[in-house]
C-alpha cells in the first residue's frame, strides 16, 4: 500500500479543504481517536496517567492556545502561566460558589473568563510589537501571579493560601478530588482536548484564521485587504486565552487537585508552553500536539534511561535535559521554525514521491 | 477633458461612466516636505487612469491617500458621489477599493491559494462561532468564495502554483499573485502601484493584457502608476502627470504627450 494522492481525486472544494486530504491520513486519524477513546482508558494505570497522559493532554490544550496567538497571529506571549492561573482560579471560584452546577460548565466558563482577561491584556498589542509586546505579556504574567497571591478572596481566605479542588462528578463518576480514578482523569482531559483541537482547526482554516495569518505575515497588507487589526489581534488573544484558561482549569482541578499559584503557574510554565510550540511547530495544530508530547515525555524518558537503567546521578540527568531542550530550541528557531510538524510534512512529501523522487 | 459628456464610448468600444473617485485640492505633508501640493483629479467609472511622473513626484503618496494610509492635511476625497470622512485602510477596503504595492506585500508564509482567499475577506461575513463549528454556514461560505477565487486563479493563469507557499515564487509571479488577491475582492476601484516594475518585456505584455482584460471583462475601474511610457500610452484612457508634488498635466495620452511642461519634466529641465 503506497502513500499516494493518486487515485484519490478531489471532486469538490469541500473535499480539498478538509483536514486530512489524503485518505490514508484520514484512516490513521480515526485509528488514533479509536485507540485514545476505546483502548487506552482500559489499560492505563496511575503512573502513566500522572506522568505522561494527563499532563500531555492538558499541555496540548495550552499549546494549541498559545499557537493560535503566536504561531498563527504572530503575537509573542510570555503570559501563558498567568492565563492558566486565571483559568484555575476562575474554575475554583465557580466550583466553590456554585457547587450544584456541572464541573464541565465551570471549566468552559473558566475558559470564557480567561478569554476576557486575555483580550484585556492584549490591548497593548495594538500599539506595540515583537520584543516589547513579549515584555508587556511578561508583566501580565507577574501581575496575575501576584494578584492571586495577594487577594485572599481568590483562594477563599484559606490559611495556606492554596486552592483545593472539591470532589465533582460527571455522569456519576468522580473527575476531581482524591477519589478520582486514573481513567476518569484521562477521559475528561481527552474529551476537552478533542473538542478544543477541533474548534481550533476550524477557526484556523477559515476566514478568521486567514486574518490572523495575514496580520502575522504583513500587517499593512492585511489592513489593505480589509482586516481590522484591532479585531484580529483581540480575537486571537481571546481565543488563545480561552484554550489556555481551560488548560489551567484542568491542570488545577483534575491534575494537581491543590495549587499554590507561584509554583504551579509561574514564569516557567510560560516558557515551557512556548518551547512546546517552537519545537512542535509554529502555526500548526498538529505541532502543538507534537511539542507537548515531546516535552512531557522527554524528562520521563531521560529519568528512566539515565537514572533507572544507567544509574547516573539525578542532577546530571536534570542538567542533560536542560541542555537537550536548549539545543533543540536553537536548532528549530534557526533551521526549522515550523518545528517537528514541518519535519513530518517533509517526510510525508518524500514518501509521496518515493521511490522515484524526480 | 473635464467637459466630456458622460457616459461616453472610447474608440475601442468601452463605456466610460460618471466620476467614481474625485480628489479635490489634496495637500499632503510629511513634516516640512510637501509630497502632494493641492492636486485635483478624478477617476471615471470604467476607465483606466494612469498616474505618471519622475521618481519622488508623489505618485505612491497619492495612492496611499486614496487607500487611507495617509490623511491629507488639506483637500477632500469624494467616492461614489459622497465626501469620504477620514478612514482607516481596512474601512477603505470595505468600500470596494483594492490595491497592489510598489514593493510586493504578500503573505509570505501562506500558499498562493490562501493569499488569494484573503482577498475575499470583505465578502465573508460568517461569525466566529459559526466558523468554530464549521459545518453548515462557514463551510458553505468557504466553498462559494473558493469558487470565485478559482475563477480568478484560472483567469490569471496561476493554477499550477496554487498550493505553493508564496515565499518560494519568483518576482514576476509574486506580482501576479498580488494582482489576483486584489481582484479577488471584486473591487469597484483597483489601484496598481507599478505593476510592471522589474519585469521583462514578455512579462510586461502579459501584465498589460491582464489589466486590459480585467477592465474589459469585469468593468473594473483602474488607477495605475507606471514608469514605462510605452505601456502607459498603450493601455490608459487618461493620464495625470505629477512632478515634485504638483500636477503638471492631465488628459488623454496624446494630449499629455504634447504638453511642454511634461516634456520638460521628463527631459530633466532645471526647475526654477
Ligand atoms: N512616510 C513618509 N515620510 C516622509 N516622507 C515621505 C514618506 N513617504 C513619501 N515621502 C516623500 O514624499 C515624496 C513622494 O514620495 P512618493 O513615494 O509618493 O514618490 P513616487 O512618485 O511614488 O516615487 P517613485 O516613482 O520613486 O515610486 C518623496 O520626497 C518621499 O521622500
Ligand atoms: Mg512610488
Amino acid at each position: 500500500m503506497f502513500y499516494r494522492e493518486a487515485g484519490d481525486f478531489k471532486t469538490s472544494y469541500e473535499a480539498d479543504s478538509q483536514t486530512f486530504p489524503i485518505a490514508f491520513d484520514r484512516y490513521r486519524y480515526w485509528a488514533v481517536l479509536a485507540i485514545a477513546f476505546l483502548v487506552i482508558p482500559f489499560v492505563i494505570n496511575d503512573y502513566w496517567v500522572n506522568a505522561i497522559f494527563v499532563p500531555f493532554l492538558i499541555y496540548a490544550i495550552a499549546a494549541i492556545g498559545l499557537n493560535i496567538l503566536t504561531g498563527y497571529c504572530g503575537q509573542v506571549s510570555l503570559g501563558t502561566g498567568g492565563f492558566m492561573a486565571v483559568g484555575a482560579y476562575a474554575c475554583y471560584k465557580l466550583m466553590t460558589g456554585f457547587p450544584d452546577v456541572s464541573i464541565v460548565i465551570h471549566i468552559i466558563l473558566a475558559g470564557g473568563i480567561t478569554a476576557a482577561v486575555g483580550a484585556a491584556f492584549g490591548l497593548p498589542s495594538l500599539r506595540i510589537k515583537g520584543f516589547y509586546l513579549a515584555v508587556a505579556t511578561l508583566a501580565a504574567q507577574f501581575f496575575l501571579v501576584w494578584l492571586f497571591n495577594k487577594v485572599s478572596w481568590f483562594y477563599n481566605y484559606s490559611a495556606s493560601g492554596q486552592i483545593n479542588a472539591p470532589e465533582r462528578f460527571v455522569a456519576g463518576v468522580a473527575v476531581t478530588g482524591p477519589n478520582t480514578a486514573p481513567w476518569a482523569q484521562y477521559m475528561i482531559c481527552l474529551v476537552f482536548l478533542t473538542v478544543c483541537a477541533l474548534l481550533a482547526r476550524n477557526l484556523t482554516r477559515g476566514t478568521i484564521g486567514r486574518s490572523w495569518m495575514a496580520i502575522r505575515d504583513m500587517d499593512i497588507a492585511a489592513e489593505i485587504i480589509g482586516v481590522n487589526p484591532l479585531k484580529a489581534k483581540l480575537t486571537a488573544f481571546a481565543v488563545s486565552s480561552f484554550f489556555i484558561g481551560i488548560s489551567g482549569a484542568l491542570f488545577f482541578a483534575v491534575y494537581l487537585g491543590a495549587v499554590e499559584v507561584g509554583e504551579a503557574f509561574g514564569i516557567q510554565k510560560s516558557f515551557l508552553v512556548l518551547f512546546m510550540i517552537i519545537i512542535g511547530g509554529l502555526g500548526s495544530i498538529f505541532g502543538s500536539f507534537a511539542g507537548a508530547a515531546f516535552l512531557v515525555v522527554l524528562p520521563v524518558a531521560l529519568k528512566v534511561i539515565g537514572v533507572d537503567w544507567l544509574d547516573w546521578p539525578t542532577d546530571l540527568v536534570a542538567h542533560l535535559q536542560l541542555v537537550i531542550v536548549g539545543a533543540l530550541i536553537m536548532f528549530f528557531l534557526i533551521k526549522e521554525p515550523h518545528g517537528l510538524a514541518q519535519l513530518w510534512r517533509v517526510t510525508k512529501e518524500k514518501l509521496r514521491l518515493w521511490p522515484f523522487p524526480y | 477633458m473635464k467637459d466630456t459628456v458622460v457616459p461616453y464610448t472610447t474608440p475601442d468600444g468601452r463605456t466610460i461612466g460618471d466620476v467614481l473617485m474625485d480628489m479635490r485640492g489634496i495637500t499632503l505633508r510629511f513634516g516640512g516636505v510637501e509630497a502632494i501640493k493641492n492636486i485635483s483629479f478624478d477617476i471615471r467609472e470604467g476607465e483606466i487612469r494612469a498616474i505618471i511622473g519622475p521618481n519622488g513626484a508623489g505618485k505612491s503618496s497619492m495612492l496611499n491617500v486614496i487607500s487611507g494610509f495617509y490623511n491629507p492635511q488639506d483637500g477632500e476625497v469624494w467616492f461614489r458621489g459622497a465626501k469620504r470622512p477620514p478612514m482607516k485602510p481596512f474601512q477603505v477596503a470595505r468600500q470596494g477599493i483594492a490595491r497592489t504595492f510598489q514593493n510586493i506585500a504578500l503573505f509570505e508564509g501562506m500558499t498562493v491559494l490562501d493569499n488569494v482567499m484573503t482577498g475575499r475577506l470583505t465578502h465573508m461575513k460568517t461569525g466566529m462561532f459559526a466558523q468554530a463549528l464549521w459545518k453548515g454556514r462557514a463551510e458553505r461560505e468557504e466553498t462559494e468564495n473558493r469558487e470565485v477565487v478559482e475563477r480568478i486563479i484560472d483567469f490569471l493563469e496561476i493554477q499550477a502554483i496554487r498550493k505553493t507557499p508564496v515565499g518560494r515564487l519568483p518576482y514576476g509571479l509574486k506580482k501576479r499573485v498580488e494582482l489576483a488577491r486584489a481582484l479577488a475582492a471584486e473591487p469597484k476601484l483597483l489601484l496598481l502601484d507599478e505593476p510592471m516594475a522589474g519585469m521583462n518585456v514578455e512579462e510586461k505584455e502579459d501584465m498589460s493584457r491582464f489589466i486590459l482584460d480585467v477592465n474589459d471583462e469585469f468593468g473594473t475601474t483602474i488607477a495605475l502608476i507606471e514608469h514605462d511610457m510605452g505601456v502607459v500610452m498603450d493601455i490608459s484612457d487618461r493620464v495625470v502627470v505629477m512632478d515634485y508634488g504638483r500636477k503638471i498635466g492631465d488628459g488623454t495620452p496624446d494630449e499629455v504627450r504634447g504638453n511642454q511642461e511634461v516634456i520638460d519634466a521628463y527631459l530633466g529641465v532645471a526647475h526654477d
